[in-house]
């Protein structure tokens, strides 16, 4: 079972208990159980737990690291209402996520039910297809990226073939973030390799029952594996809207840093950091941003649990 | 008809990375004038000369990154399964809220502690050195990994743990001598997916490591950018290429543990 499933299980099961009487229950293990969970423990309340507390307190300031911090209210949140490059750069997130999500899911589905069952060469696709999902997210295939969209590049030499002068892409304010989209849709082989492990979990006397009644291959897919898959659906698209959204690495290099050209690649997540980190250090917004990065998420993922229960299927 | 499509999908896909290692061969005129992958005038030089054109030789910043991997991997190895051992096997007071919280910092985006956690390694003068990014890896702070060995641990066989009760082993043997051999495919796969995360991790270094002495391999390929150098293709599409090559290595090892480890912690 998923993390997902875990934490839906785990839902349901206190919701069951509850209104019941509390049973005392004797627990066996509590002294090996904290020796193991010590390394777990002192990390989540040194660098989860109390971090969390205390960056909540400084959305709340203004922090510059030098100076200690100086209370301001809602300042913070009141700022961000009227700062252009923030809203700038939520447009340019939401944008990425929406356009790149569903595109990279489609994708790997699609693939994964290509490469299904009994195919042969299967293994080698399945590295090919897997192996830049891995080497995605790293500072040499977003440099290479920038070479592959730039003015004299790989895209622009295809198109030149067809007599088509193309744009430098990475360069054009209207371009940079769908060099960046298509980045990310190039990724698309760890959910497909989840899908494909999703697959092999249908049994086979569906398809077989089905083929006895005459359905067709698209009426299967339509019929059995795409109902049975839609938990896998979801678990992939749950985890690539939070990865989505937290990019940053792609962003800063072909950007160098700055986000643009005007503020076309600016992720919500590297203006965080600039504010953070470019003088003047601004801490205490950066804080409130993440708080407010905190909320999207959890706003998206809660609204995708709340609209699972249209379209997933679970069987149990 | 299937393998038409699916071989044209898989030239796009590779396509960029074999233009990268043959442009990284060719001489720089040559790179963005002849597009093609077909070329006979291959050569080394570009390799010679991005070694040393940022600062210091490319050996100091792959030292780094080896240094930083080899300490995330032991980290993540011993914390971590010891955090599932507790979560999978034993039975002790909040197990059901501590897995909960555990679970939850999986989903967190960690900037929400990126301030606080940059303030404490400050007040601990720790900046510029290795430990931000190495120390928290001790801790168990990768969830993921948590997770991934509490299902392991949870399909091993429980004859096995009743027998060597029987035996008298208490549960630091149960976990040293029964649990850790038994998991060997969970432990590899975490050390693979440590070994590719960290590598091309270059958040973290951004903001801890700020000396280049103590760069990491992705903060010198982004040197070639941010330098004046930005001329030299070849050499930096030579040192991108170095970077990618231990990736692909462990790629190429781990392949059979990062398939199934990855579908593992998805599905089931």
């Amino acid at each position: 079972m998923s993390s997902l499933g875990e934490l839906r299980t785990m839902a349901k099961r206190t919701k069951a208990e509850r209104g019941q009487p509390k049973a005392k229950r004797k627990h066996r293990d509590n002294k090996a159980g904290f020796f193991f969970l010590l390394p777990w423990l002192i990390g989540f309340f040194v660098f989860t737990g109390g971090p969390m507390l205390v960056s909540l307190y400084l959305a709340f300031t203004n922090y510059n690291l030098l100076q200690p911090p100086e209370w301001a209210g809602f300042g913070n949140f009141a700022r961000m209402w009227d700062d252009q490059r923030l809203w700038k750069s939520l447009e340019v997130t939401f944008l990425y996520v929406f356009v790149s999500v569903p595109f990279l899911l489609a994708l790997a589905l699609a693939v994964a039910v290509l490469l299904d069952k009994g195919m042969r060469g299967l293994p080698i696709y399945r590295s090919v297809f897997y192996l830049p999902s891995l080497m995605g997210g790293s500072v040499a295939i977003a440099i290479l990226w920038r070479q592959v969209f730039g003015y004299d590049g790989l895209i622009n030499g295809l198109l030149g073939f067809f007599g088509i002068q193309g744009p430098g892409w990475v360069a054009h304010p209207d371009y940079a973030l769908g060099t960046l989209i298509v980045l990310n849709i190039w990724t698309f082989g760890s959910p497909m390799v989840i899908f494909l492990a999703g697959l092999r979990q249908i049994p086979d006397m569906y398809y077989e029952a089905a083929g006895v009644d005459g359905a067709s291959k698209v009426r299967q897919f339509f019929t059995i594996t795409l109902p049975l898959l839609t938990p896998i659906i979801f678990f992939n698209l749950v985890l690539q809207v939070i990865f989505a959204f937290q990019n940053f690495t792609q962003a800063y290099v072909v950007s160098g840093g700055t986000g643009g050209p005007s503020d076309s690649t600016l992720f919500y997540t590297l203006y965080l950091y600039q504010q953070a980190f470019n003088t003047p250090m601004q801490m205490g917004y950066a804080s409130a941003m993440a708080w407010l990065l905190v909320l999207f998420i959890g706003a998206l993922t809660a609204l995708n649990f709340w609209l699972s229960k249209y379209w997933v299927f679970y069987d149990d | 008809m299937k393998h038409v499509l699916l071989i044209a999908l898989s030239l796009i896909m590779i396509y960029p990375l074999i233009w990268l290692v043959v442009s990284s061969l060719k001489p720089n005129a040559q790179i963005f004038t002849d597009l093609s992958i077909f070329t006979t005038d291959l050569s080394l030089d570009n390799y010679v000369e991005g070694w040393d054109a940022q600062f210091l030789p490319f050996h100091i910043y792959l030292m780094n990154s080896s240094i930083l991997v080899i300490g995330a991997i032991i980290g993540n190895l011993i914390s971590c399964s010891m955090a599932a051992y507790a979560f999978a096997r034993l039975d002790f007071r909040f197990r059901n809220l501590t897995f909960a919280i555990m679970l939850g910092t999986i989903l967190l985006p960690f900037h929400v502690v990126l301030v606080p956690q940059f303030i404490l390694f400050r007040e601990l003068g720790w900046l510029d050195t290795f430990l931000p990014l190495v120390v928290p890896k001790f801790l168990a702070t990768e969830a993921f990994f948590v997770f991934l060995m509490v299902q392991f641990i949870r399909s091993l066989p429980n004859e096995l743990y009743e027998a060597a009760r029987i035996d008298g082993a208490g549960h630091i043997r149960q976990f040293v001598q029964v649990t850790l051999p038994l998991m060997i495919p969970a432990l590899a796969t975490t050390t693979i997916f440590t070994f590719i995360w960290t590598w091309a991790d270059f958040f973290g270094p951004l903001i801890y490591l700020r000396s280049p002495e103590n760069y990491v391999v992705p903060q010198a390929l982004t040197m070639f950018i941010d330098g004046q150098s930005t001329s030299n293709f070849g050499a930096m599409f030579a040192m991108s290429v170095v970077s990618l090559i231990p990736m692909f290595i462990a790629f190429l090892i781990g392949q059979k543990f990062l398939v199934k480890g990855f579908a593992k912690s998805g599905i089931k």
